[in-house]
């Protein structure tokens, strides 16, 4: 099979409220970031994929509001909705189509400029579920009880999570909630929906991304040594809520286990050097990382204890400062999967890791999981 | 290159998203909410080929891609599997209700998926994973999933 690279880069600061910035005036900047990373002009670009959700943006046809800023005049341009990570494989998707050589893949949102209780409850089935008013924090409460129920793991593992992601995030110029706090400070933090405490919520942001994916038979034209896409791979679970397992999430296991295949990985828990994980909330680190197989069932919070998933632990995860750090929707895939491509390339700065020659990227979609995108990316 | 906003509010346009929209729920639905408002009933519907039976019900198995279903009556008791407590007044929340509000994942006798709902006549200290809850229906029903008001303890 033919492969394809990520040959630029380019995020904005994540904020709480870009409030002199427009959709587009995000995404000029991303994208001028991306191409003068890559060392190109927006004439080497040959098509665009734009990511945005018309739900979050409040109109329809959300892309049409970045197009221009995204250089998409004269050009194939298309839209996926939902997170950045599935619009990186529509556009990887592009370049291996034969028909492409060079995709611009953007995501952006504004959570600022609209109600995130009413957006995320409208993903629920407006027939029998959307009347009774819950939303995303109260869906990923839910989950959140069901998992700590049946692994057991502790509100002072979760909670380290929050410390340890807002901690890497001081390293971090692009996130938006740098913060030196202890366990007790997020045990104490108000309650936001059983047993979400407000420092196991990830913040309202607004941001965009942008990457640059290219065929292999152009990848090494450009400045940057071209990262890898070894393996990827998308899984959506059941949609109606109360149809999956939720202390689960058998969309990721399937996911994780076609991409590893895909990239030759036998045993990712030794092979992967660095990831980025969808932490939305913080009980969903651990919880992903049992279900990627990166940790045994119901271990991940022990293993968060010894210090493991720091940066200069065995496996670091979000040494960004993930999601908890700066959460802008649908971007967020694009943020992660930029932070493990200057991981991979040794510009990560202050929260670089130690030989990332192999790093995951792993996005999400839908209330509490209901979606994964998984992405192997590699120095060779 | 100086500030020209130095000083000065950005400008903000304040507007609102709200169209109506009526969905048409379905044969399948409306023979469910016709049976919780008419019998206070609660029915699902059961694959042919994999056995599993479904709630809310489904026109076709999500599974196996067939057709081929069958309605039958589950109990109106049942297993609570996860819960949780909205400690904020969160804009999604029907107006009538305060926080604390309970919702719970509810698992009935005879179904094998779990209808999502209100947990009440219980404190929220007082749920637990596990525990039996029944169904409350509403005094007055419309045909919607408020018409079972909410589940409550089985003590």
């Amino acid at each position: 099979m033919d492969r394809a690279a990520i040959v630029g880069v380019g995020t904005v600061k994540i904020e709480k409220r870009k409030v002199r910035e427009t959709f587009a005036d995000m995404a000029w900047q991303a994208v001028n970031g991306a191409l003068e990373d890559a060392g190109m002009t927006i004439d080497d670009i040959d098509n665009v994929v734009t990511t945005s959700s018309d739900f979050w943006d409040g109109r329809t046809i959300s892309c049409m509001a970045v197009g221009d800023a995204s250089g998409a005049a004269h050009k194939n341009v298309s839209c996926v909705e939902g997170d950045g990570t599935y619009g990186a494989f529509y556009g990887m998707a592009r370049c291996l189509s034969g028909s492409y050589k060079t995709t611009l893949v953007t995501g952006h949102s504004k959570g600022s400029e609209s109600v995130s209780s009413l957006i995320t409850n409208c993903a629920f089935d407006p027939i029998y579920e959307r009347m009774l008013g819950m939303d995303m924090i109260t869906a990923c409460a839910m989950q959140a009880n069901a998992y700590l129920h049946r692994t057991k793991t502790t509100r002072e593992q979760t909670a380290m999570v929050s410390v340890k992601n807002h901690g890497n995030a001081l390293k971090n110029p692009h996130a938006q909630l740098p913060m030196d706090i202890t366990v007790k400070d997020v045990l104490d933090s108000e309650m936001i929906a059983d047993p979400l405490r407000k420092l196991d919520c990830s913040p309202v942001s607004d941001g965009c991304a942008a990457v640059v994916i290219a065929h292999e038979s152009v990848a090494k034209k450009f400045r940057k040594k071209p990262v890898w896409i070894r393996g990827v791979s998308l899984c959506a679970d059941s949609f109606f809520f109360g149809d999956r397992d939720l202390s689960r999430a058998r969309s990721l296991t399937e996911a994780a286990k076609k991409a590893f295949a895909m990239a030759g990985i036998k045993d990712p828990r030794t092979e992967i050097d660095v990831a980025e994980i969808h932490d939305a909330f913080t009980y969903q680190e651990l919880m992903w990382l049992e279900e990627m197989g990166l940790a045994d069932e119901s271990s991940a919070g022990r293993h968060l204890e010894k210090g493991e998933y720091n940066i200069d632990g065995r496996l670091p995860v979000n040494p960004s400062g993930g999601l908890l750090s700066g959460h802008p929707v649908i971007a967020a895939g694009l943020y992660s999967m930029a932070a493990v491509v200057r991981q991979i390339r040794g510009e990560a700065g202050g929260f670089q890791v130690k030989k990332a020659r192999t790093g995951l990227v792993h996005g999400v979609n839908g209330l509490g999981g209901q979606s994964h995108c998984v992405w192997l990316l590699g120095d060779r | 290159m100086t500030d020209q906003f130095k000083g000065i509010e950005p400008m903000v346009y304040e507007s609102m998203i709200n169209i109506p929209y009526s969905w048409w729920a379905g044969d399948t639905a409306s023979r469910f909410f016709i049976s919780l408002r008419d019998e206070k009933k609660i029915i699902a519907t059961r694959c042919m080929t994999c056995g599993k039976t479904y709630l809310p019900p489904r026109k076709s198995c999500p599974a196996c891609f067939t057709g081929d279903t069958e309605w039958v009556d589950v109990s109106d008791e049942g297993t609570l599997l996860s819960f949780t407590v909205a400690r904020r007044q969160f804009a999604s929340i029907p107006r009538e209700l305060k926080a604390p509000v309970i919702w719970g994942l509810v698992k009935l006798d005879g179904a094998d998926t779990a209808l999502l709902h209100y947990l009440g006549d219980v404190k929220p200290e007082d749920v637990s994973i596990g525990m039996r809850v029944k169904a409350v229906f509403a005094e007055e029903r419309k045909g919607t999933i408020r018409d079972i008001s909410h589940f409550r303890p089985v003590r």
